[in-house]
């Protein structure tokens, strides 16, 4: 082996271009499969639009539309009623990977990374090599701008490469994204349907208009024609910083001291917290932030963590609300028994969260397989990873047998069920950057099994009344088919006629509900598992003459 | 047993049903609980008899509306016999009573037990045995000895029947002894040993007579017995094997069953002595190679026999209860033929009864 020197070894170094990274980590933004790439290019659309539609205030409207243009390829259109993107800023958000709103602020929003829309242009472009055509209108322009738009993989900037003015007749505002991409279109569990439909559930005010690859149309229409509260943003909460970002935090604040910079840059952060924090961290409250070094920023984060701070505020969390979770389910499920409960808010790191779950039992579900999982995060449903989830391992530690379905132990319940289970957090904490699975933190998972058991009481009871009616009903049609016989018996024994006889026995039935006395364990019609004996016939104990 | 015809004490019991009814009271039937629990041994008459314990079947109640219908429509049948003068074995019964309910998948009896539990309970609410209300047991049994009955207009001598012997019907009252010479009857729990007893001529040798059913032992041959003790004073010796159950027979001949205890007065036999196999005989008789290894439900049943108050206080049997028990072993009657295919009938037998060796 030759040594190489480092002027050598510098020939080799240089930048990356994004579209190698792209290609090498593809799976971290979920375009790992065709399968799952037209999902997550979907989902990525679909999440951008409603965020868009919530900003602005306006009750959404959504049209999504697949075509196949050949054995993989796929063109996928969606369109909605937003506020519409300034001409300036379309290229940066749809081809300019890294760039948005969201990252920097700390608020309960669907997108988080600015990664999403912008990785689908991608990815589309990559396999296609076409580019994406996005029209926008906001409302106070007459004209909607048509762009086709390109990523340069080389520098991560947008390439324009046509722009155009248009009529865009009977629309008032909004923005169409059509990006022609490969992927395979498959129903189940894991597919765009399912995604669509889950989406409809958790999010009752929005019309979502869906034409399949079949061009089979599908309106999943609002329910409610109120708007959920907006997201507040809010600062960070000192428990929930890490030590890196709280150094870049440093870095760029605008304050002069490190007091300053405590109460305005953290909530909950009040003149004489900030001062016992300096004093557990043996800093001087008058340090200005730009002389902090590595050390010293240590020291404050552990003064951080021995200070006694109150948990942050939690009216910045806008839960879907157990009534509006609820209708969500009603409408996409088809069943007989629907409940829903909602939480109230909890911090885990100093990030506020809620959980909600709701339950739709029996009506056309399959009694005979496990429980239908639907997760969702911030409005948005999970669909992948569902073993790694904390929601399925939550499901999974509850005691579903108190309630009336079956399970073995520790694993999924089985009947005809299905659970929804949606926490809403200024920072929902995923197992990785697919935000696929909820991370196992001990104070989430409690949260959850506390929402799951208060859904399951309402369940258990009930099941449990259904089964009284049932049984009810069942004694009573065993007496209605034996009047008849005991009737005729009777006519044979007496020569009274039997008319009269049945007559009144029914009237005895249908006016004395108490005279049926319920001894199950000697009636060999009803089949139980539970028995108990208390009969007074004990005809095991008769012997052999 | 009542003074009443059968007939009547049906209709009767269906008109106060269907008067309850009409009155818009639930229909009740209340009868003895027929179960060891409810079950006393009188020692003055040396029987089994029913207690004070009753159930009440109300139609109203899940539980019982079965129950309740299935007398009834027994009862039904019944009533049909009577008035048409014929007679139906327990199977008829079933099957005339078998039936699904229209509308369901419920059948008014599944196995025949469930119909033979209705009729011991019309037997108790109208005090007569199911021959009486004309429904008979199947015949199951052989008798042979110097007798001559008259059966239905027919002369029958008992001595004369052939290899089989003379069937024992299930309803033997209305049979008349015309001539009886017999010293003793000797009654056996197995077919084959009469067999064997019937082709040495037995009862002509030892002048008496020789009765035998398959396993149980049934109600007609039970009367016959009775009849033939009281009647003409002939002892009722008992052969059995040496076994639980071999000595439960004898003791349902000789104090009553736990079933039937309603009618233990016309059933049992107080003279009944129990000839063999005791455990006595085992040793006297070298059978002790042909013992057969007690099973778990052998010990059980044998620990029940034990503490059946009619046994409890008696020395003879608490004796060979023990016996059996330190053997852990049981034998077949059959085992005497280790000796010689008739030596049943030349040694065993005669020696016994000369000896007086029997228990009681």
């Amino acid at each position: 082996m030759t040594q190489k020197t480092a002027e050598e070894l510098a020939k080799k170094q240089r930048d990356i271009s994004i579209a190698e990274f792209f290609e090498k980590n593809r799976h971290l933004l979920g375009f790992d499969n065709p399968r799952r790439a037209l999902l997550t290019a979907v989902k990525e659309a679909v999440d951008n639009a409603l965020d868009a539609c919530e900003e602005a205030r306006i009750l959404p409207e959504v049209n999504v539309e697949l075509i196949q243009l050949s054995e993989t390829r796929y063109r996928m259109i969606v369109e909605d009623n937003g506020p519409g993107i300034v001409e300036k800023q379309i290229p940066n958000i749809f081809a300019r990977l890294l760039y948005g709103s969201k990252f920097h602020k700390l608020a309960a929003t669907r997108g988080q990374q600015g990664i999403g829309i912008s990785a689908t242009v991608l990815y589309g472009q990559l396999t296609t090599g076409k580019p994406a055509m996005v029209t926008s209108k906001p409302a106070s322009s007459k004209k909607a701008t048509l762009m086709k738009l390109k990523i340069d993989t080389q520098t991560n900037l947008p390439q324009i490469l046509e722009e155009q003015e248009i009529d865009w007749s009977g629309k008032d505002h909004g923005t169409r994204i059509e990006i022609d991409l490969d992927g395979s279109y498959i129903k189940g569990r894991q597919s765009v349907d399912e995604y669509l439909k889950e989406t409809a559930v958790v999010n009752p005010h929005t019309t979502i208009i869906y034409t399949n690859p079949e061009a089979i149309q599908t309106i999943f229409a609002r329910s409610t024609n109120q708007l959920p509260p907006e997201p507040k943003e809010i600062k960070p909460h000192p428990y929930g910083i890490e030590l890196g970002r709280l150094m870049k935090m440093l870095e760029i604040t605008e304050a002069k001291t490190l007091h300053q910079f405590l109460t305005s840059e953290f909530v909950r952060v009040g003149p004489g917290t900030a001062k016992e924090i300096c004093e557990n961290s043996s800093l001087l409250p008058k340090t200005s932030p730009k002389h902090i070094s590595r050390e010293m920023a240590e020291k404050l984060y552990q003064g951080i963590q021995k200070t006694k701070i109150i948990a942050p505020p939690t009216d910045c969390i806008s839960p879907i609300g157990a009534e509006d979770l609820e209708k969500g389910l009603r409408k996409e499920i088809n069943a007989e028994f629907y409940c829903s409960t909602t939480r109230p808010a909890t911090v885990y790191r100093g990030n506020p969260f809620v959980v909600e779950a709701a339950l739709a039992f029996g009506g056309e579900q399959d009694a005979e397989s496990t429980v239908r999982i639907m997760r969702f995060a911030n409005r948005v449903p999970l669909l992948y990873q569902q073993g790694a989830c904390a929601i399925t391992n939550a499901i999974q530690n509850t005691s579903w047998k108190n309630y009336g379905l079956q399970q073995s132990r520790n694993s999924l319940p089985v009947g005809s069920c299905s659970i929804a289970v949606h926490i809403t957090s200024v920072w929902v904490p995923f197992t990785s950057e697919s935000k696929e699975a909820l991370a196992h933190y001990p104070e989430i998972i409690k949260e959850i099994k506390l929402a799951l058991q208060e859904v399951g009481r309402k369940l258990g009871s009930y099941i449990n009344k259904k089964r009284r009616v049932s049984e009810q009903q069942e004694r009573v049609s065993i007496f209605e088919n034996y009047i008849p016989e005991v009737a005729g018996a009777l006519s044979k024994l007496s020569g009274i006629e039997k008319q009269k006889i049945a007559e009144s026995m029914n009237k005895m039935l249908s006016k004395n509900k108490e005279f049926i006395q319920a001894h199950k364990e000697a009636h060999k019609v009803e089949i139980r598992k539970k028995k108990d004996v208390e009969g007074q016939i004990k005809l095991s104990e008769f012997e052999d003459d | 047993m009542t003074n009443k015809k059968p007939k009547e004490t049906i209709q009767e019991l269906g008109k106060r049903l269907a008067k309850e009814i009409l009155a818009g009271r639930p229909p009740k039937v209340v009868v003895p609980i027929r179960a060891l629990s409810n079950i006393a041994f009188n020692k003055d008459t040396g029987t089994l008899q029913l207690g004070n314990k009753k159930a009440e079947r109300n139609f109203f109640n899940v539980a019982h509306a079965k129950k309740f219908l299935q007398t009834l429509e027994v009862a039904a049948v019944s009533k049909e016999l009577l008035e048409e003068g014929k007679h139906a074995s327990l199977r008829d019964v079933f099957y005339m009573v078998k039936r699904t309910i229209p509308n369901t998948k419920i059948n008014i009896v599944d196995d025949q037990p469930e119909s033979d539990d209705a009729i011991e309970d019309l037997e108790l609410l109208t005090e007569h045995s199911r021959e009486q209300l004309n429904i008979n047991a199947n015949k199951m049994g052989s008798v042979a000895g110097q007798v001559v009955i008259e059966d239905k207009g027919d002369e029958i001598d008992w001595s004369r029947m052939g290899s089989g012997g003379w069937s024992i019907p299930s309803n033997v009252e209305e049979i008349k002894f015309k001539k009886v010479k017999a010293k003793y009857v000797l009654y056996m729990e197995k077919a084959a040993v009469w067999e064997r007893l019937h082709e040495d001529k037995f009862w002509e040798k030892q002048d008496c007579i020789i009765m035998s059913s398959q396993g149980q032992t049934t109600r007609g041959i039970r009367r016959l017995l009775q009849r033939l003790s009281q009647e003409h004073k002939l002892t009722i010796y008992v052969l059995a094997d040496f076994d639980p159950w071999g000595f439960y027979i004898y003791s349902v001949l000789k104090f009553g069953s736990i079933n039937l205890a309603h009618m233990a007065e016309s059933m049992t036999l107080n003279t009944a002595k129990f000839l063999g196999i005791t455990a006595d005989d085992i040793e006297n008789y070298e059978l002790k190679k042909h013992l057969i290894t007690f099973k778990d439900v052998d010990s059980k049943r044998l620990e029940q026999l034990q503490n059946y108050e009619w046994f409890k206080d008696n020395k003879q049997w608490q004796r060979q209860f023990k016996m059996m028990k330190s053997l852990k072993a049981k034998a077949e009657i059959q085992a005497l033929s280790s000796r010689g295919i008739s030596f049943i009938t030349d040694k065993y037998l005669p020696e016994k009864i000369k000896k007086q060796d029997w228990i009681e």
